[in-house]
């Protein structure tokens, strides 16, 4: 199967003479005579069989994912797989390495029954080829990444644009059918390679243009300019000021949250307001949106909250004696909690700085505490409601009608999908919850990518469904390039049905 | 792995052992179809065991030794007449048994035509009045149809190879040490069609150009023949007269060989331009 054991013969020279070989993490293929040895990360002559870390695999496996039994036991993980224990409770085929039947009136190349709580259930396994697709990439942080509808650039080639920004996030929408097929061979090409990393949850790097360059890797802290994005602020400065207002009155005078967006002035801000606390006359630089809320107070950078700012003292503009006093209490801190100072006005309404009393600290830690990690994600979009349903069903719409009524559950390498309304079988997928390595691409260029149909094997005849060409889960045991995966435990499992 | 041969749709034998890859497509009456696809079966089962048994002389660059297999004399044979320059008889591998193939293929029997297609090169027969219409793909990274040779029965081509720098995890196979996009030759026979090809492609080169990456072949292969060769790892952008220079090096060799007798006519494609050499033979179309 999978691991192909190393060649058993007795040691020749020549094979001693490679002794040293093995240092070097190569491997020799004994699938056939040739016995090529082969670096890591490369394949053999035949391109079938590769050097994965040290261990000889297959490289277009078909991935089967297997569960813990009622028993605890995952069945076929371990040598020596009979086949006999297979059952919907604990195997599931994916399309990935399925391999696809084109043109597509032809049945799907795997369509495999199997029981699961006294229900006999079908799924039916492909890999679909997707012209129309693309990634829409969310990258956590507050950062000015360029302009909305700029290009994103991989190369030099267009391979997609900035779209809407969302809640504490920039989005990218990467990938489709104008730049996969309809702009030059070159930006064609290395739009599906970027593509394809991204979705196998590789790292590319990219640039905006009039904006910033970009590391994005599923799963990963964004790098933009070269920096690395650590935390996702609790909020802007304002929408800080708003959560944590109530925590520290009766503990600070004035509150600054130095933002590189909003800066947020407590006294002064609605909250403050309604909690009826003192104005206390310190005047922060920038542009004043709406009361306590201010634009532009520094330039964007990595000091505080965004800005370039190292002290925080340098953004207060003024300090107006007549509302100041001595002995006022002021903190400033980031909107993500990573910088904070504490300050007494002494007489002559200076800020001296002081140490910061406990209550106030354990709202400086509870703002880093609510800031989660900024994360790059990336959701694999197509279209499968077209010609490959054809693979299916000798009725294509009624297949659409069954995934549109849920009768029928569309995953992708087992994951679980995200299906948009309206016409087609557009879905989403998050490829973190994918396996490693589920995405291939073919010259069009297009991307390839699995997808799975199931739904109970009545169900399915009643579409029109390929009756003929469904096979029990057991006869995969002939299969030879059958790989078993682990499951993700965090994704439904696709054979039972989702509750109603 | 043993041997592997199975009927495709279309009519079309697939012969799969280890890195050789077939395909066999032949036209004839049903019977001696039936009986050509079991001749080339079986002669197909000794192919892969018979070249290992003799590969570190076949991966020996000549002048060597002969072989003894009946596939690695082709393969010595065809790569004989560039022992002038580095080479070894593995130039010529994946025509050699093409040709090999199609020569089980026709044994005694009446066939209209037939190819036998190994990852590639081509090992084609027409019997009199047949011809083949064969498109061209300069760059397998994005595919289109660069050319198409229209051969007939007089032309006496029997083999079509095609030679580029993409290699193994490059979106290619084999090593070259040019930079062709591709190199496809028409000549005698299949092995005699790869020899040359990957000649000509080797002489397709900008040598110590700056956007020409290249790496010890025996550091992305540690059995390949080229040793420590340096083997082309990427082309990066070319301006439009390098790429006229380049492929003007690799015409001048290709247009030897044709003086030579040993190929009969060579399309080179780089960087979306091309050459031809010996193309008034042949019907080509863009």
């Amino acid at each position: 199967m999978t691991e192909t054991r190393q060649s058993t013969d007795a040691p020749d020279a020549e094979a001693l003479a490679h002794a040293k070989d093995r240092e070097a993490g190569i491997v020799t293929c004994d699938a056939c005579p040739v016995l090529c040895r082969i670096r890591p990360g490369r394949t053999g002559a035949c391109d079938r069989y590769g050097n994965e870390a040290g261990r000889l695999v297959r490289m277009d496996p078909l991935v089967i994912a297997a569960r813990a039994g009622r028993d605890g036991v995952i069945p076929f993980l371990g040598a020596g797989w009979d086949g006999s224990a297979l059952s919907g409770a604990t195997a599931f085929v994916t399309g990935i390495g399925a391999g696809t039947t084109y043109p597509d009136y032809k049945p799907a190349p795997f369509i495999v029954s199997s029981e699961i709580e006294g229900v006999e259930m079908v799924t039916v396994v492909t890999e679909g080829i997707f012209s129309y697709c693309g990634l829409k990439v969310k990258i956590d942080t507050d950062r000015f990444i360029g302009p909305e509808c700029a290009p994103v650039r991989v190369s030099g080639e267009q391979v997609g644009h900035v779209t809407t920004a969302e809640y504490g996030s920039q989005m990218l929408s990467l990938g489709g059918v104008r730049h996969l097929t309809g702009g030059g061979k070159r930006e064609g090409v290395v739009t599906c390679e970027t593509l394809l990393t991204l979705a196998n949850k590789g790292a590319v790097e990219m640039t905006i243009d009039g904006g910033a360059t970009l590391t994005v890797q599923a799963g990963r802290a964004p790098i933009i300019n070269g920096a690395r994005e650590e935390r996702m602020r609790v909020g802007c400065g304002s929408a800080t000021i708003g959560i944590f207002a109530r925590q520290w009155l009766g503990h600070a005078d004035e509150v600054i949250v130095v933002d590189d967006h909003i800066t947020g002035v407590l006294t002064e801000h609605q909250a403050g307001r309604f909690l009826d606390m003192r104005t206390s006359g310190i005047r922060v630089r920038g542009r004043r949106s709406t009361p306590g809320r201010y634009f532009q107070v520094a330039n964007p950078g990595t000091g505080w909250g965004g800005t370039d700012i190292t002290d925080p003292l340098a953004i207060i503009e003024r300090i107006d004696p007549k509302l100041a006093w001595p002995g006022l209490r002021l903190l400033m801190v980031s909107t993500t909690g990573e910088h904070a100072a504490w300050y007494v006005l002494d007489d002559a309404l200076t800020p001296v700085p002081a140490g910061m009393p406990p209550a106030i600290a354990a709202v400086v830690e509870r703002i880093g505490e609510n800031c989660e990690p900024a994360l790059a994600s990336v959701l694999f979009m197509a279209g499968a409601g077209g010609s490959l349903r054809a693979g299916v069903t000798d009725n294509p719409v009624r297949l659409t009608r069954s995934v549109r009524a849920a009768l029928t559950r569309v995953t992708s390498g087992g994951a679980p999908v995200y299906l948009w309304p309206g016409g087609g079988i557009t879905y989403m997928a998050d490829v973190l919850a994918m396996p490693d390595g589920s995405f291939g691409h073919v010259p069009t260029p297009a991307l390839v990518a699995p997808i799975e149909f199931t739904l109970p094997l009545a169900d399915y005849a009643a579409m029109g469904g390929h009756m003929d060409r469904v096979r029990p889960l057991a006869s995969l045991r002939g299969e030879q390039r059958v790989t078993p995966r682990l499951w993700n435990e965090a994704n439904p499992w696709p054979l039972e049905r989702p509750a109603a | 792995m043993s041997a592997v041969a199975a009927l495709l749709p279309g009519g079309r034998l697939h012969l799969q052992h280890g890195p050789i890859d077939a395909i066999v497509k032949a036209w004839g009456e049903p019977a001696e179809l039936r009986a050509a696809h079991a001749q080339a079966a079986a002669a197909f089962a000794e192919v892969l065991p018979r070249l290992c048994a003799e590969l570190p002389l076949l991966r020996s660059p000549l002048p060597a030794t002969t072989p003894e297999g009946s596939v690695a004399r082709r393969m010595h044979a065809a790569c004989l007449p560039f022992a002038d320059r580095f080479i070894t008889p593995m130039a010529a591998v994946a025509g050699a048994v093409a040709d090999h193939l199609l020569a089980a293929l026709l044994d005694g029997r009446r066939l209209e035509r037939a190819l036998v297609n190994d990852g590639g090169d081509i090992a084609i027969h027409l019997g009199p009045g047949q011809s083949f219409r064969c498109g061209i793909v300069a760059d397998l990274a994005s595919p289109g149809l660069d050319a198409i040779a229209t051969i007939v029965a007089a032309d006496g081509i029997g083999g079509i190879a095609t030679s580029g720098w993409r290699c193994a995890g490059r979106g290619g196979r084999s090593f070259s040490l040019g930079i062709a996009d591709a190199v496809t030759v028409l000549a005698a026979d299949a092995a005699a069609a790869d020899a040359a090809a990957t000649v000509i492609a080797n002489a397709v080169d900008l040598p110590g150009h700056p956007a020409i990456e290249r790496r010890p072949a025996r550091d992305i292969d540690p059995d390949s023949d080229l040793g420590d060769r340096l083997v082309t790892w990427d082309v990066g952008p070319l301006l439009r007269g390098e790429i006229a220079d380049a492929l003007e090096a690799g015409a001048a060799v290709a247009e030897a060989c044709r003086a030579r007798g040993l190929i009969r006519a060579a399309i080179l494609h780089l960087g979306g331009q091309r050459a031809l050499i010996g193309a008034p033979a042949l019907a080509l179309a863009a």
